[in-house]
């Protein structure tokens, strides 16, 4: 139950919100003390994003109280909220594409010089000591619109630096983000704990949660089931809390392809002006490469080269022992290659089309005869949101109306409607929670075990090294090694990515 | 703030309750709007635009906006008569100028297509730029005339009446059902919308956008060549300075009013039809109603930005 404390920065009584007819949180009541650290856990569409919401000016609470710094609190507006002092990192990020990244930084709230004129100078200064305190290698020059979706998620936690926040709201920031980077932000995190500032953190990776957080807070579609100390709690805990009861095991053994099984996309000297450096690979039916690195190690790229998205300058790609020209999206799904997209809203899914047109949108070849039918679309989506659990009134719902988790196993499904025979997967589990992980793991398991190929691309090295039989470690835009069975290790992915092991060495 | 259920509701209907409200108050008011015959006047006259409003409407979903089918249609037509002038038998006349002003509508849709998708023009520039272009030739053609032709064929073309109904009339109205079949029920409906939504995600998505694209404009073009056809059917002839004047407003104004998204990504065909009956419906109450003329063109203002307030739209979030 809450620890009481006297000095509390923000008390939530009875929150309640409702879309339209529909109520997400039920009366949820929460306190948080100055310089503490709550993690918010809970599975896709408990509501999490929209207690938040509430908090930061985006959505107006329903029923219920906020008290903040001792009196009623009602933000309307971002602004409102930020004057307050609540700052929040969103879920998605929210960053102008055309503007660079210091304007990013500081858009809202511009350093001005005499003259009331912008002070540029200052801003990007700024910026760059804000940027280097969390360890980004990230040019505040560049148009965010060039940067990974890692360094995106650096600039908007340095956005949020660039305030003196009271209270950080943080909706999973670690998505995209491997375990250095993480600790760096973990870095950030203590010290701004040091300064009384409180943090806000929703993640669902429970071991950062165990990690960095004082109390723990656990929604269950929109109703507060636990909160508590951390202190006593283990990461199976935490599940069974979120879910109701004890996880399944996540990982299976894993599948060795067959070992005469014909080799599926084979890649060879594979170069990008700028990008990819002589990239030699493949992947046999039934098998399951997966891709490690660092931030900007090239893997998107690659995988995007592939997918047809960008053009290669040398190399050539063979699927089923047959050279392919791919220079579209369209002829590598044509000819059997599938790619799930890092960046779910940027470039993965129509928040303004329903579940049902997502799911067909690559797809929809199959739907017509000759004109769309609509019956067999949705009869394919329920298939689909039935066997991921995708939380959804219905499957013409709009995307928007989904929550984040929600929206990646979308996602997934457009890529699975298309029935490839090679599936490039970017970050597949990218904030989705526990449960929805290890279905999403068997799922790929079973298309495994139909022939499916895979290339995985993750931040997550758990999920490499619990999935993958081999596993392809990138640097710099070149394959830095290649790591097979028990010579698999995170010590050892790490020393090829970032080149450690591999400098002393010579 | 974003629109729930009940309100979402009002707001995708209320092209349409508008356009009811409309008809019954200029029914009750003026004795001379409730005619059939004027009635059927107002559909003929809308038809024109309305045609070209219906390819605007696929243009503007999938991102795009087009500024020279005002000019278009007045070249379109020009050349229609033109040949028409050149071939001695009526009804060869006019076959084949039905097909050049088809022709020329197409090629000068194209035209903007490859400008917008091949040189990346932007389209609000391409477009502005090929509506001085098409309405300069035209004047060339011309010599800044009207031009006029004595084919019988064609007036009787131009006044046709089927069960009572002018051809223009009837045009738009199968015109409206087969491209709502289009946009909803056909591959190519689906990635327009895609493609307004975000065209990248479209392009990630295997879909050929510039191709796409490509086609939203052909199409518009097309239908503004049959729009002149018919235009110059009417008095069997065709004005270089006025014909198809201010038309790419209209069929704009029409999208929008009917519920289209400036935007892109979403819109309807039906509510297009709405947006042109109500622009001219209110065009022609004003008359009956005695307004003077020099005030009409600020009552269609006030509906057009009324409408656009009506629209629900993003939050906008900081
Ligand atoms: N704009 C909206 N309109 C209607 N329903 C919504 C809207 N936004 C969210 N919801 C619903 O509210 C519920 C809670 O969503 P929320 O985004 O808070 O989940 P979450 O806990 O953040 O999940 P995730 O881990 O997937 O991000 C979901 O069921 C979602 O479908
Ligand atoms: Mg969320």
């Amino acid at each position: 139950m809450p620890p009481e404390n006297s000095q509390n920065l923000l008390e939530l009584v009875d929150v309640h919100k409702s879309y339209g007819s529909v109520e997400v949180l039920h009366g949820v009541s929460l306190a948080l003390g100055e310089g503490d650290i709550l993690g918010l856990i809970g599975e896709n569409g408990a509501g999490k994003s929209t207690l938040m919401k509430c908090l930061n000016g985006m959505e107006q609470v329903s029923g219920g109280r906020i008290i903040y710094l001792g009196s009623p609190f009602h933000a309307t507006t971002v602004a409102d909220a930020v004057k307050g002092g609540i700052i929040t990192i969103p879920q998605e990020f929210n960053l102008v594409k055309d503007l660079k990244v210091y304007e990013n930084i500081f858009l809202g709230n511009e350093l001005r010089g005499c003259l009331g004129l912008l002070d540029v100078a200052a801003m990007r200064t700024r910026s760059k000591e804000l940027l280097d305190e969390l360890g980004a290698a990230v040019d505040v020059d560049s148009l965010v619109e060039d940067l990974s979706v890692a360094a995106r998620q650096m600039v908007e936690v340095a956005k949020a630096l660039s305030y003196s926040a009271k209270l950080l709201i943080m909706d999973e920031p670690t998505t995209v983000l491997n375990h250095d980077e993480v600790q760096v932000l973990f870095g950030v995190i203590r010290r701004l704990k040091a300064n009384g500032t409180s943090v806000i953190f929703i993640s669902h990776k429970l071991r950062e949660v165990l990690e960095i957080c004082d109390k723990v807070a656990v929604l269950r579609d929109g109703e507060l089931v636990s909160f508590s100390g951390i202190e006593g709690l283990d990461e199976a805990e935490l599940a069974r809390r979120m879910v109701g009861r004890s996880p399944s095991q996540m990982f299976t053994e894993k599948r060795l392809p067959a070992a005469d099984a014909e080799v599926a996309l084979e890649v060879s000297h594979l170069s990008v002006e700028g990008l990819l450096k002589d990239i030699s690979f493949s992947i046999r039916r039934g098998e399951i490469l997966g891709f490690a690195g660092l931030v900007g190690s090239g893997r998107t790229e690659l995988a995007e080269t592939i997918y047809g998205v960008r053009r290669a300058n040398t190399g050539c790609i063979r699927l089923f022992g047959k050279e392919v020209k791919l220079d579209s999206p369209r002829k590598a799904l044509d000819s059997g290659i599938a790619y799930l997209p890092e960046d779910r809203q940027g470039t993965g899914i129509l928040t303004n089309f329903s579940v049902a047109s997502n799911v067909t949108l690559s797809s929809l070849k199959r739907y017509c005869q000759p004109l769309i039918s609509p019956e067999s679309e949705i009869k394919a989506a329920q298939g689909y949101v039935e066997a991921f659990h995708i939380k959804t009134p219905g499957t013409e719902t709009l995307l928007c109306d989904l929550s984040g988790g929600n929206q990646q196993k979308v996602a997934i499904a457009k890529g699975l409607d298309c029935k490839p025979s090679v599936f490039i997967f970017d970050e597949p589990t990218r904030g989705i929670d526990i449960k929805a992980k290890s279905e999403v793991y068997a799922f790929i398991n079973s298309l495994l075990k139909q022939g499916l190929a895979c290339m995985l691309i993750s931040s997550d090295l758990e999920e490499v090294i619990g999935l993958c039989s081999r596993i392809a470690v990138m640097r710099e835009g070149a394959l830095a090694g290649e790591l097979a069975g028990d010579d698999i290790s995170e010590e050892a992915i790490m020393y090829l990515a970032s080149g450690v092991h591999w400098h002393t060495s010579h | 703030m974003r629109k729930f259920k009940t309100s979402s509701f009002f707001i995708e209907y209320a092209p349409y309750m508008a356009l009811a409200l409309l008809l019954v108050i200029c029914c009750i008011s003026s004795s001379g709007f409730r005619k059939p015959q004027n009635l059927l006047n107002i559909t003929r006259q809308v038809s024109y635009s309305g045609i070209i409003a219906l390819g605007m409407t696929f243009v503007i979903i999938g991102g795009g906006i087009d500024l020279s089918v005002g000019s278009l249609l007045a070249l379109s037509g020009t050349l229609g008569i033109m040949t028409m002038l050149r071939i001695e038998n009526p009804m060869t006349g006019l076959l084949v100028a039905a097909v050049v002003a088809f022709a020329v509508g197409f090629g000068g849709g194209a035209v903007n297509g490859l400008l917008v998708n091949l040189g990346k023009v932007p389209p609000f520039i391409a477009t502005l730029g090929t509506m001085s272009i098409f309405r300069s030739l035209t004047l060339q053609l011309t010599n800044a005339g009207t031009l006029s032709t004595s084919n019988a064929a064609y007036g009787n073309l131009g006044g046709a009446l089927l069960c009572r109904i002018p051809l223009p009339t009837l045009t738009l109205f199968v015109l409206t059902a087969l491209g709502s079949v289009l946009l909803y029920k056909t591959r190519f409906g689906r990635h327009v919308c895609a493609l307004g939504s975000n065209e990248r995600v479209a392009r990630y998505a295997a879909i050929n956008t510039p191709l796409v694209s490509f086609w939203t404009y052909a199409l518009t073009g097309l239908l503004t060549g049959l729009s002149g056809f018919l235009l110059g059917g009417r008095l069997c002839s065709i004005s270089s300075t006025t014909a198809g004047l201010g038309y790419e407003l209209d069929a704009i104004a029409a999208a929008i009013i009917g519920g289209t998204s400036m935007s892109g990504g979403r819109g309807s065909l039906a509510g297009t039809l709405v947006g042109v009956l109500i622009l001219g419906i209110i065009s022609n109450v004003l008359v009956m109603w005695g307004v003077s003329a020099n005030l009409q063109d600020a009552v269609k203002g006030i509906v057009i930005v009324a409408a656009v307030l009506m629209q629900p739209r993003k939050k906008i979030s900081n």
